[in-house]
């Protein structure tokens, strides 16, 4: 009976040791993929700061954006990478409350992609400002009539709750990190030991940390949609055709979670490849977060019915100009590609089980994430183009807007920090949960504490 | 009411007074050392017209010129305000209206902008397929309801008592959310650094004329704010040839005619004219009027219309 009961118990310790090495193996490893993407990404940031540096010196006439196109790429892109960010509410909260136990090796994942796509999102926004040297006079001066100072607050509260509920999850694995890595400087296990604010795993502790989870998981839901909401609001609370829309709000909302879930595809897809994690980022976790995909594609599939065939069948004037300028005008080629090829497409391949195998499921999802940034786009630019008054005594090429080089070099360098954010993450904490994967193992905390 | 006529004595007044005490008419912050102290010196003594337009006599001696006058912060101060007892209106003919663009050139003089920023734009109007085509002056329309003010989230973009919708300079983040709300394309902004720019760097910045103009702002009419200070027509108004544009304030119901200087019953010219609003049915309310384009004085040549470009 005690010979048994050893056993099962060094089993245990063994399983954990396995799991410990495993999960770390980022923290030890750098291929060579690694540093060529690193360095990928920070020559990209570091040509978007020049081109910034030179956008602050001569003025936004460095973009395309004139008058009539007051706000162009970097909107869009402001918008996407709020949608992006919803998808850390949509897993670590509404899937976890639910009790979706497929999800726990993804919530790492989702919540760095919602903290990175907050950091990024926040910057573009200071670019996109004509005097980013007075961003301190929203704290001065600022009036709560204004969309705007809504966002400010809901998205900053947004990565607050965010950040916490990245962090608070992870104290048990820092715990652990400060004495299993023991080979790593002294700063870093100084760090992990700092951070890990002296767990020790007591029973009290646990319930502690489960109890504020579970609160900061109720809290952020109606936060994330907020945000996403008040984005929204940024163009539906003006009168322009196009934007003055009542189902902007849920719209926008829908369009997020789908992006988000795209987005996590992507970067799972990436992790599993790069450090071998097939039995823990399994064909299973590929094939639930599918099925999600299609839910939430056909959410957001059933609101752009909505947006677009009812002013569509109505043709009132003002609307008139903008539907058409999306169905059979200057935006047409790329308003259908992303509605079919973008949305539609995926939906119907989604629905067959052998599209949710890792690979097509990558392939698809990358297909989603650049639709949604179009469609981001084409939410943004065509109604700017389509005034209620002619364009007239202009240049001519005001009538139009097409990024400029410049533009597109800062909004790829956006992309690059939040890749950055989150490889620098991978780099230093571990990407799947190791306490609570250890939990759903069946290996108990005494076992884990005594490690 | 003339604008020009009625006040010429009294401008005339205070300008001779200006030669004598520099600058002290200048505000209510006129500083009268001199009434301050009763054991002054008893030296010769003088009228002075303070701002409120009240007499009063001061000593020579105790006339110390105003520091706050030419102060950028007095002037952002002081025309966050609104004139008291007016609410402005524009009503323009576009039945007079021959394009001939002396308000738009006048403007954007005045204003230093660039020959591709628009405070004020004539545009080519053909509201239908089968309606004759027209040239219709589009301003700032001031609404009673701006969809641009609510949207700043910074108030650099106000609604001032009389009316007037402004744009502090000095404060403007250059976010552009008040350009996308706006339904009448109204604003500007300054995507570089503004024409002569070097010219004018010292010189104070002036809320109600918003000059000289900030690289990174939004820049918009102010109805000429700074002349209907000083009792006279907007530049846009005077500078017409045509004798399209009525301007005064709703309260005395006058408007003066800005190249004939007749003055009319306002609220007689939009009722015999049936004056309209633009886009009436968005609940902005503008400030401006317009008299419907007929027995136009010029029947635009939509075929040979050059008005596209610049």
């Amino acid at each position: 009976m005690t010979d048994l009961y050893r056993k099962d118990e060094e089993i245990k310790k063994e399983q954990f040791q396995e799991l410990l090495s495993d999960l770390t193996r980022p923290l030890n490893h750098t291929s060579l993929t690694f540093k060529i993407w690193t360095g990928f990404l920070l020559l990209l940031a570091a040509g978007a700061g020049f081109m910034y540096f030179r956008q602050v010196q001569q003025g936004l006439g460095t973009t395309n954006m004139r008058d009539i196109a007051s706000w162009g790429l970097y909107v869009s892109n402001f918008v996407f990478l709020i949608a992006v960010s919803l998808v850390g509410s949509l897993i670590t909260a509404i899937l976890k409350l639910s009790n979706v136990r497929w999800a726990t090796p993804l919530t790492r994942i989702s919540e760095i992609i919602a903290v990175a796509a907050l950091i990024s999102a926040l910057l573009i926004i200071v670019v996109d400002m004509g005097r980013p040297d007075r961003l301190w006079h929203i704290a001065v001066f600022g009036r709560l009539q204004s969309p705007i100072v809504w966002d400010i607050i809901t998205v900053n509260t947004y990565l607050v709750l965010s950040l916490l509920l990245l962090y608070l999850p992870l104290i048990p694995d820092l715990a652990r990190l400060g004495s299993f890595m023991s080979h790593k400087p002294a700063w870093q296990r100084k760090m992990y030991k700092i951070l890990s604010l002296g767990w020790q795993g007591t029973g009290d502790q646990l319930k502690l940390l489960e109890k504020s989870v579970a609160v900061l998981m109720v809290i952020i839901i109606p936060v994330a949609f907020s945000i996403h909401t008040v984005t929204s609001w940024l163009f539906a609370s003006t009168l322009r055709p196009g934007w003055d829309s009542t189902i902007f709000g849920p719209y926008f909302v829908a369009g997020a979670f789908m992006v988000g879930a795209a987005a996590v595809i992507v970067v799972m897809y990436l992790i599993r490849r790069e450090y071998s994690y097939k039995q823990y980022l399994t064909d299973h976790h590929f094939d639930m977060i599918g099925k999600l995909l299609v839910l939430t594609s056909l959410v957001y599939l059933y609101f752009n019915l909505n947006e677009y065939m009812v002013p569509g069948y109505k043709m009132k004037s003002g609307e008139s100009a903008h539907i058409l300028g999306l169905f059979k005008g200057e935006f047409a080629i790329m308003f259908w590609l992303v509605q079919t090829v973008g949305l539609i497409l995926p939906i119907i391949l989604l629905v067959f089980k052998p599209f949710r195998k890792p690979r097509p499921l990558l392939i698809i999802s990358l297909i989603i994430v650049v639709g949604a940034f179009l469609k981001r786009y084409l939410i943004v630019t065509p109604t700017l183009l389509h005034p209620f008054l002619p364009v007239q005594n202009y240049p001519e090429s005001f009538a139009h807007y097409h990024p400029t080089f410049s533009e597109l070099v800062i909004t790829s360098g956006s992309f690059a920090i939040m890749a950055l954010v989150v490889t620098v993450f991978i780099r230093f904490f571990p990407i799947i949960p190791i306490c609570e994967t250890a939990h759903e193992k069946g290996i108990d905390q005494e076992t884990i504490n005594n490690q | 009411m003339d604008f020009n006529e009625q006040n010429k004595s009294r401008r005339k007044f205070l300008r001779n007074l200006g030669l004598a005490a520099p600058a002290v008419i200048a505000g209510s912050g006129v500083i009268l050392e001199g009434c301050s102290s009763p054991e002054g010196g008893s030296g010769a003594k003088v009228k002075v017209l303070t701002a409120d337009h009240k007499l009063v006599e001061v000593e020579v001696a105790g006339i110390a010129a105003n520091k706050e006058s030419a102060d950028k912060s007095y002037l952002t101060k002081r025309g966050r305000k609104g004139l008291e007892g007016k609410k402005f209106v524009l009503v323009v003919d576009l039945g007079k209206c021959k394009n001939a663009r002396k308000c738009m050139d006048k403007c954007q003089a005045v204003h230093q902008l660039r020959p591709d920023q628009h405070h004020l734009n004539v545009l080519l109007m053909k509201d239908s397929e089968h309606t004759s085509p027209y040239f219709m002056p589009k301003h700032c329309q001031h609404c009673d309801n701006p969809p641009c003010v609510k949207v700043c989230p910074v108030d650099a973009t106000f609604k001032r008592s009389d009316g007037i919708v402004l744009i502090d300079n000095e404060r403007c983040i250059g976010c552009r959310f008040c350009i996308a709300a706006c339904p009448y394309t109204a604003r500007s902004f300054n995507w570089y650094e503004p024409i002569d720019a070097e010219k004018y760097k010292d010189v104070p910045y002036d809320i109600e004329k918003n000059v000289p103009q900030k690289k990174g702002t939004v820049t918009k009419c102010t109805f000429s704010a700074d002349c209907l200070r000083e009792d006279k027509l907007p530049y846009c108004v005077s500078a017409c040839p045509n004798g399209v544009y009525y301007f005064g304030n709703l309260y005395e119901n006058a408007v003066t005619n800005g190249t004939t200087g007749e003055t009319v019953s306002l609220s007689d010219l939009l009722a015999e004219n049936s004056a309209y609003r633009l886009m009436e049915d968005l609940g902005t309310a503008p400030s401006v009027y317009y008299l419907p384009p007929k027995n136009r004085a010029l029947i635009p040549d939509i075929e040979n219309d050059n008005s596209k470009k610049i």
